[in-house]
């Protein structure tokens, strides 16, 4: 499944990307520790799998709790897409 | 007496229930119970088949809407709550349904609901509720392939579509039909956020537009908008919307235009997808052995 | 040396002018829908108040969001730039400027000379901007201008699930409902808007010190909820509305 969370507003479109098929072949999901600010965690969804999510507190503010990783103008890949080895993270910013 | 404000976003309230259907001989009973920000339904299954619903406005605490919802349901069934084996609970106040028995997410209800009231055809689901909007593509069972909701801003919602009901005076559900009697599409409201579209629209109504001109003007703007997340998540036919936007034939015939795709017409009515995906994801756990 | 600066905001227009680097006259009004109009409006209002004639002008400069609606200005300047210029007029220390006005919310980093560093901007959604306490004062049935005191009253931390000014309606009418107390619902209101303004300071960077521009700066509710958010001392210059027009004013000078 490809699961967006976050929002689009009048300031633009501010969603994380998981591709959640991958994180089931991915018992470790390194993803989780590796970002600053604990917006990752592992749950249970509706069909049983164990797969990634961003948390509830954090999908209506993702544009301020992921920006500190990626300053505007600057290429860096960000920790949380490092560590994915199946590159199942993304954002749309 | 002062004159009671008028309530333009009222729309009917109501229950229905299947003559054909006994419950009585059916194996398993299950029930969906939906309790949105701004709607609540709840939903019967006999068998996996629609047997009851009712359909109303959610009130100021979610448990008492959940009750509510099901007691209208279940009015004139001669069924009792105890003769339901297995509820689901779901949207926005899904945790505060007292006698469910488990809670499963809107986005996972709606793709199986869409799924029983369009058929397995139907890949791509628009559910435009009362405080959010998602798209979601499934596939031929009913089960989520991607996904996206956006319930932090009004815009592409119903609660920003009363916000102009009340504006205009105009009840709800004549919006849509009033939107499209206007000979030319004026340009889409122009600003997103549904305060600063409110005072655009103030400004319009002041140049003169009449009320038609300045709804198709804002209906065009919120498809334009949904177009937008549904892309992001990807369009593939067959496609429905629905949620309370769906009845809106402003909004969608101008979704339909933009994306180049009719819209699947519903068996039931749009609001009920949710609640009728929690009943049938009920019959699917009950079937597992899932105990209550 | 005279110069004018006219801030053409989305709810409030104002002119203020110069003399040899004071202040000699200001004057605000309503924006209405025809902004050159207004414009024009605040500048006559604010040249009879200087009792001085237009020919006295050196430069003009308009800022705003509206500041190309004005004709009769020399040049534009962005509402940054005159804001930041404006608040180190008021507090040379001032390094972290935020500037909150009905319908945006801004904040930016400055040097010594009110030189902008880095700046983040919200112009498209009223949660972060006064419209949102406007449309929560009239949730909650108070005059816009009590609100803000009324929040001082509580000490109670609610947290306001909303982060969109329709939907907070709602959510301030089911407070009332559950009978919170509308003290603690201003807090809860004052709170949520701040919370907003300082994800968007700290994308920026909060140095000190930090100085607040723009009408939201009248709010002492919205002020102690900022206050206390980041910790650190909030410096507000008088009439924080007219600091943009002075900035610009101040800018206009120096093109001359």
């Amino acid at each position: 499944m490809i699961a967006n969370y976050g929002y689009k507003d009048g300031s633009g479109d501010f969603f994380v990307i998981i591709d959640t098929d991958k994180c089931m072949e991915c018992p470790e999901k390194p993803c989780v520790a590796a970002c600053p600010e604990n917006v990752l965690e592992v749950m249970i969804d509706d069909y049983d799998d164990e797969v990634l999510a961003v948390r509830e507190a954090f999908r209506k503010k993702v544009k301020y709790s992921c920006g500190p990783c990626k300053p505007a103008g600057k290429e860096v890949v960000r920790p949380c897409h490092k560590v994915c080895a199946l590159g199942g993270i993304k954002h749309s910013w | 007496m002062a004159e009671k404000p008028k309530e333009y976003w009222r729309w009917d309230e109501y229950n229905w229930r299947n003559p054909d259907i006994d419950w009585r001989k059916a194996k398993i009973i299950t029930a969906g119970v939906d309790v949105g920000s701004v709607s609540s339904q709840a939903v019967i299954m006999a068998d996996g088949e629609l047997y009851a619903f009712a359909n109303m406005r959610t009130g100021s605490d979610s448990p008492n809407s959940a009750i509510n919802a099901m007691n209208w349901a279940l009015e004139g069934t001669g069924m009792a709550l105890s003769d339901i084996n297995f509820t689901v609970g779901t949207g926005y106040g899904r945790v505060n349904v007292p006698f469910a028995n488990k809670a499963v997410t809107e986005i996972a209800c709606h793709a199986r609901g869409a799924n029983y009231m369009y058929g397995s055809t139907v890949r791509t689901v628009l559910d435009m509720g009362g405080q959010d909007c998602k798209a979601i593509r499934i596939d031929e069972k009913g089960k989520v392939v991607s996904f996206l909701m956006n319930d932090k801003c009004a815009a592409g919602t119903g609660r920003g579509m009363e916000v102009f009901a009340n504006l205009l005076a105009v009840p709800i559900v004549e919006v849509g039909e009033m939107s499209l009697q206007v000979e030319e599409e004026p340009a889409p409201v122009s600003s997103t956020c549904v305060v600063f579209a409110k005072t655009e629209a103030t400004g319009l109504l002041r140049d003169g537009w009449p009320k038609e001109k300045v709804l198709a003007a804002y209906c065009s703007a919120m498809a334009h908008r949904v177009i937008s997340l549904l892309e992001r998540n990807g369009v593939e036919k067959d496609f429905a919307i629905t949620g309370g936007i769906g009845k809106n034939v402003g909004v969608v015939s101008r979704i339909e235009k933009e994306l180049g795709l009719t819209a699947l017409k519903p068996r039931y009515d749009t609001q009920i997808a949710g609640a009728l995906g929690g009943a049938l994801f009920a019959k699917a756990l009950v079937e597992k052995g899932t105990k209550k | 040396m005279i110069s004018v600066g006219v801030d053409v905001g989305n709810k409030f227009t104002k002119a203020v002018v110069l003399k040899d680097g004071q202040v000699i006259s200001k004057s605000i009004v309503l924006s209405g829908f025809d902004q050159k109009q207004s414009a024009n409006e605040a500048y006559d209002q604010a040249i009879k108040e200087a009792g001085i004639s237009k020919n006295d002008v050196n430069y003009v400069l308009a800022t705003g969001a509206g500041k190309k609606e004005v004709d009769f200005a020399n040049d534009v300047v962005s509402e940054v730039g005159a804001g930041a210029r404006g608040a180190v007029y008021f507090f040379p220390s001032g390094r972290t400027i935020i500037d909150v006005g009905a319908e945006d919310g801004r904040a930016s980093k400055c040097d010594q000379n009110g030189k902008i560093v880095d700046f983040a901007v919200n112009e498209k959604c009223a949660a972060g901007a006064g419209s949102f306490s406007e449309s929560m004062a009239r949730a909650l049935e108070v005059p816009l201008e009590e609100i803000g005191p009324l929040a001082l009253q509580s000490n109670n931390v609610i947290y306001m699930n909303a982060q969109c000014t329709v939907f907070a309606e709602s959510e301030v009418v089911s407070l009332i409902h559950a009978k919170t107390s509308k003290a603690d619902i201003s807090k809860a209101v004052h709170d949520a808007i701040a919370a907003r303004i300082i994800s968007m300071a700290r994308r920026v960077g909060v140095e000190k010190d930090l100085v607040m521009i723009g009408g939201v700066g009248n709010n002492v509710g919205f002020l102690k909820a900022l206050g206390d958010g980041l910790e650190i001392e909030v410096l507000v210059p008088d009439k924080p509305e007219y600091v943009c027009a002075i900035g610009a004013a101040l800018i206009a000078a120096e093109r001359n």
